[in-house]
């Protein structure tokens, strides 16, 4: 009986979280343009988003930015996890501390505070702006997932390397990156979805020239929808769900 | 300098100048910010004060600040009761399904949250999926008024956060060692008291992690209220917003996002003492 009851509670909290995108999904190949009436399968609207110029760019100038952000974060947050793990350095503690606190930090203060650093420095809100924006958001992502990595290493493999003359840069090229590189890549795909996920920090630190995904769809909903945006929500979704399942993946591949 | 220390200090010293240039600079800006004058001609004004952080104290900025800290807080208590029992049920679930089914969780944690508000309008709105299935039932004779409402902006924060509640607290309930509750039960203790002795002892530091990841987010999220509330409900993420964004008044706008960041330090600081305490108490 209470196991009936437990999986009843789960399914409902399954339902909670998954209706809402299912009707998405559902109304996306609906033929309907105003109401919610069934009025018929239709693939209208995929074809009505690929025509979409404003939708498109704003979809294409977010993946872009995903995988910059990406990419950058994924290089600076290895780095720093390899160094917070190999060496030990005077501030090697403020290091991990400042990681966390921004790990913590809610975005609205991180997208506020890169504001201010952008306006003092007069760079001009844009495509730069944003991508080193979103790259803080994820390097601490990327940092802890590869430094978790490092924790499980054998510790012997890189005193024999030492011991046969392998300097700092062959034992991280050769040695420590090949090990950590499903957990390299992991963060990769997570910063990606970070990125993608992200709407506060895109809203403060990009400028009219560089419209974003987010950005577009609330200015739609605010001034009424067209079921394409149901459309391209699906794409992105399945975008999403594609890059979350390889990370898994990649990082399960340790045990 | 050999081939190995160069490779090494360059490493260390590019890490330390990003985090510099881009973690510790902006918050010292913000908090220089927030110390300052709005100016009438440029943005800001010399000269230090604490006009700010005393007009936050002011009644309709105080008032507001309430509201939007009570909001939050129901919101993480109500992911709590929700995401609890379930978090729990998951760990109870077969090894086989457990990763399936915490997958599952982790999808819309991913899922962009504006498409996810998005989704929840259609839902909602007066023309949405649950006004045309309760008319159609005919249990109503006319559409509710969902949207636009505190209860909105409830489901929205609850429906957007939930994963960040769900999470910490299935790791925390994973990691509670069984040999713990078998020793209870062996001394004679039932399920319940089980439960309510050991279980949730140990996963207090999980409880707050997870209330510090709906809590402090809920704060910021002004498209949700936005979107779901209409122009009634106020969080503080639309005040500071609407401070730098409409009235230009970016030391007003620091002050209040400072003030956000001490609340965060708070909640970390007590986070860190529930999880010394509860360490201990493992080891006694």
């Amino acid at each position: 009986m209470t196991r009936w009851l437990q999986q009843m509670f789960a399914a409902c909290v399954y339902g909670f979280l998954y209706l809402p995108l299912a009707i998405v999904a559902l109304f996306s190949l609906n033929s309907s343009k105003y109401s919610l009436a069934w009025k018929g399968f239709t693939l209208d609207w995929y074809v009505k988003l690929w025509q979409n110029p404003g939708l498109m760019t704003a979809a294409f100038n977010s993946l872009i930015i995903a995988a910059c952000a990406a990419t950058l974060a994924t290089l600076l947050g290895t780095v720093a996890a390899f160094i917070l793990h190999q060496y030990r350095f005077p501030g090697r503690r403020i290091l991990f501390g400042t990681l966390f606190v921004m790990m913590m930090s809610p975005d609205i203060v991180i997208a506020i505070s890169l504001l201010l650093l952008f306006l003092a420095l007069y760079l001009p809100l844009g495509f730069s702006t944003l991508l080193l924006a979103h790259t803080v958001l994820c390097v601490p992502f990327v940092a802890t997932t590869v430094y978790s990595r490092f924790h499980g290493f054998p510790t012997d493999i890189v005193d024999a390397a030492k011991d046969l003359g392998a300097g700092e840069y062959q034992i991280f090229r050769h040695i420590v990156l090949p090990l950590a590189a499903p957990a390299v890549i992991g963060g990769w795909l997570l910063s990606f979805t970070l990125s993608l996920d992200d709407v506060i920090i895109s809203f403060f630190t990009t400028g009219p020239d560089y419209e974003v995904l987010p950005l577009r769809i609330y200015s739609m909903v605010r001034l009424g929808i067209k079921p394409d945006v149901n459309a391209l929500c699906v794409v992105m979704m399945a975008i999403t769900v594609t890059a979350l399942i390889l990370s898994r993946k990649l990082l399960k591949e340790k045990k | 300098m050999n081939k190995s220390a160069l490779f090494r200090r360059l490493l260390i010293g590019s890490t330390c100048a990003w985090m510099v240039l881009l973690a510790l600079i902006p918050y010292l800006i913000l908090l220089g910010a927030s110390l300052l004058e709005r100016g009438a001609e440029t943005l800001v004004k010399p000269g230090l004060t604490l006009a700010n952080y005393l007009h936050l104290l002011s009644p309709a900025v105080f008032s507001m600040a309430v509201d939007s800290i009570g909001l939050a807080a129901i919101a993480a208590l109500l992911c709590l009761m929700i995401g609890y029992p379930f978090a729990y049920i998951l760990t109870q679930a077969s090894h086989k399904v457990q990763p399936l089914l915490l997958l599952l969780v982790m999808i819309p944690f991913w899922t962009n949250s504006l498409i996810r508000t998005y989704a929840l309008v259609m839902m909602l709105k007066a023309d949405g999926v649950i006004n045309s299935l309760l008319l159609w039932i005919g249990l109503i004779d006319e559409p509710l008024q969902m949207m636009y409402s505190p209860l909105a902006v409830f489901i929205g924060l609850v429906y957007t956060l939930l994963p960040f509640m769900i999470l910490p607290l299935y790791a925390a309930l994973k990691a509670v060692d069984p040999r713990l509750l078998e020793a209870g039960r062996d001394l004679g203790a039932g399920r319940l008291q089980n439960f309510c002795r050991i279980t949730v002892p140990l996963t207090v530091p999980g409880i707050i992690a997870g209330s510090m990841l709906v809590f402090l987010p809920a704060l910021g999220m002004f498209y949700i209220s936005d979107i779901l509330g209409g122009a009634r409900t106020m969080l503080l993420g639309n005040y500071i917003r609407d401070q730098f964004l409409v009235f230009r008044n970016i030391p007003m706008g620091a002050a209040a996002s400072v003030t956000m960041t001490l609340a965060m330090g708070l909640m970390l600081f007590l986070y860190s003492l529930a999880h010394r305490r509860s360490g201990k108490e493992m080891m006694q």
